[in-house]
């Protein structure tokens, strides 16, 4: 576990950081269909954020607007500091690997399109490969590696170029249990040290609460928000804190609240 | 039933014993892998030469494989320059065809209506069966090369523009985002995404224009005939067939076909050698 390093800021520092502000924001596919009505959501330098919501709810489509994928309908997306290439790391559901190149290569591949060459930062591939873990399988190819490790690269590649803010869209569904809990305390201690900013898609109650400093709770047909919980419980989280009775409560609260928005849909 | 019975006995072996059980089988298997095929080529050729010694069938109707071969030995000196002739119109062909199908496969991804407007004529070309076609090259075109190569690069073209253009557009969605999302431009989508993702779609591709690209230049030899001023095979086995040297013929043949294979089976290494570390196609299952 990472050493008690300073926890990020936690709700008493929420006025003075905020990092974007989505106002009123709707997304009308062109088949018709209302993927978001009217979306207001501040995000807060620091925190963990979760979106949590059943399938269709539209949570992924916020997390491509904020990342700039797709254009939005109605609404705006403001950011306070201003926004630019390389301030945002986006981890997919899948690996999404060049299956072409190897670890090392992939995970220079957001420097790469900014221009910068191999040897340039070289360091910097590798300081990211460390953070995850992988320092030595910078020369392997994707297929060489198992499904947690394509993981550990997406996220290196996402870190690389040192973003404020990390989104992540349901990374580790696809994984197994105990290499998803293995990831989702080590995504934790990484976050703890480096100060970024995580938005995080999941439809798990458990991983949300473990990991958040704050869930957002959506519901589908139309998107929207129907719920937010703070989970006040202070980092670093380990083991003990998945064991807690506040935890317990937490997964309660959170899964009740799931449940209402799934019943309103 | 049989194989529940092997199956009991191999259980009861050591372990040791299971892998070198195995490991012979595997040995086995190659030997016959290569065995099997030649050993069939042999017989056939064993009883054709017996049943034309048997029946004494004169060689200007069936000779003999033996005197096939001998004949691709005495007549080497005029062969030979046939052959490089006729390599040399398939191989430049089959460059232009590169140079041209990888050229406007991305000029297709870049421009969607360059693509609607230049499609049908790819097609045109492709489905007009070249023999019908050559006649009218020959009298248009006034170099007899030029109308060969001709020929042959538009049997070779289609299959590598087709190839190429589907492998662009097949690169994975979430990596055109991602590549959207960290700010790429076109150039560094096409040569860092859209290239590396289609070229397993261009070596298959390659491998099908090797092949048609000689069979192009067979055709549109015969096409042009005696009168042509190129000695390629084909004119070879034109000027044979006048003479009744049907040993000759056999023999230009063999030099065609055993170039359609040295053709087909580079490509093939070399499509194994660019795709070993990452395709599916070039890896082994492992199970």
């Amino acid at each position: 576990m990472a050493a008690a390093a300073a926890p990020p800021p936690q709700p008493a520092g929420r006025s003075s950081g905020r990092l974007l502000e989505l106002q009123g924001v709707s997304k009308t596919f062109s088949n018709g269909t209302v993927a978001l009505e009217n979306l207001n959501l501040r995000v807060q330098r620091h925190e963990f954020l979760s979106l949590l919501g059943p399938s269709g709810c539209g949570k992924s489509t916020a997390l491509r607007i904020i990342a700039g994928l797709g254009n939005i309908s109605g609404g705006r997306l403001f950011w306070p500091e201003g926004g630019h290439v390389g301030d945002i790391g986006f981890v997919f559901q899948e690996p999404t690997l060049m299956p072409w190149a190897t670890v090392f290569d992939n995970v220079h591949l957001p420097l790469k399109l900014q221009g910068q060459g191999r040897r340039q930062v070289r360091d910097r591939v590798e300081e990211a490969l460390a953070m995850v873990g992988l320092q030595d399988f910078h020369a392997a190819y994707p297929r060489e590696l198992s499904g947690g490790m394509k993981m550990r690269v997406s996220i290196a590649r996402a870190l690389v170029t040192r973003p404020k803010l990390l989104l992540m869209d349901e990374p580790f569904a696809a994984l197994d249990e105990i290499t998803r809990i293995r990831l989702n305390n080590d995504l934790l201690q990484l976050w703890e040290s480096q100060g970024w900013t995580v938005i995080f898609v999941t439809h798990s109650v458990y991983e949300s609460v473990f990991l958040s400093s704050r869930i957002v709770v959506m519901a589908a047909r139309p998107g929207r928000i129907v719920g937010e919980i703070e989970i006040d419980a202070p980092y670093p989280r380990d083991e003990a804190f998945r064991m807690s009775e506040p935890y317990n409560a937490y997964c309660r609260e959170t899964s009740a609240t799931l449940h209402r928005a799934m019943g309103d849909g | 039933m049989s194989t529940m019975i092997e199956d009991d006995r191999i259980v009861g072996l050591q372990d040791e014993a299971i892998a070198r059980a195995a490991e012979a089988a595997e040995k086995r298997d190659r030997v016959l892998r290569w065995a099997m095929p030649v050993s069939l080529i042999i017989a056939v050729l064993a009883v054709w030469e017996f049943g034309v010694w048997y029946h004494g069938t004169p060689h200007y109707i069936l000779p003999g494989p033996w005197l096939v071969i001998k004949t691709l030995f005495t007549d080497w000196h005029t062969l030979y320059p046939s052959l490089l002739v006729t390599l040399q119109i398939t191989f430049s062909a089959l460059a232009i065809a590169i140079i041209g199908g990888v050229g406007l496969a991305v000029l297709f991804t870049l421009s969607k209506w360059v693509e609607l407007s230049l499609f049908p004529f790819a097609v045109i070309a492709q489905v007009t069966p070249i023999i019908a076609v050559a006649p009218l090259i020959l009298i248009y075109v006034d170099s007899t090369y030029a109308a060969l190569l001709l020929c042959a690069w538009i049997v070779a073209f289609f299959p590598i523009l087709s190839n190429t253009t589907l492998g662009l557009n097949s690169a994975d969605h979430n990596l055109v985002n991602l590549f959207q999302l960290y700010g790429a431009n076109r150039w560094q989508m096409l040569r860092y995404l859209r290239l590396p993702s289609a070229m397993p779609y261009f070596l298959g591709g390659l491998k099908i224009a090797g092949g048609l690209a000689l069979i192009g230049a067979i055709v549109a030899e015969f096409a042009a005939g005696t009168a042509g001023t190129g000695s390629g095979l084909a004119y070879r086995i034109l000027e044979a067939s006048y003479r009744l040297n049907i040993p000759r013929m056999f023999a230009s043949l063999i030099l065609i076909s055993l170039s359609g294979i040295l053709i087909f089976f580079a490509f093939t290494l070399l499509s194994h050698l660019m795709l070993r570390k990452w395709h599916e196609s070039a890896l082994k299952r492992e199970n």
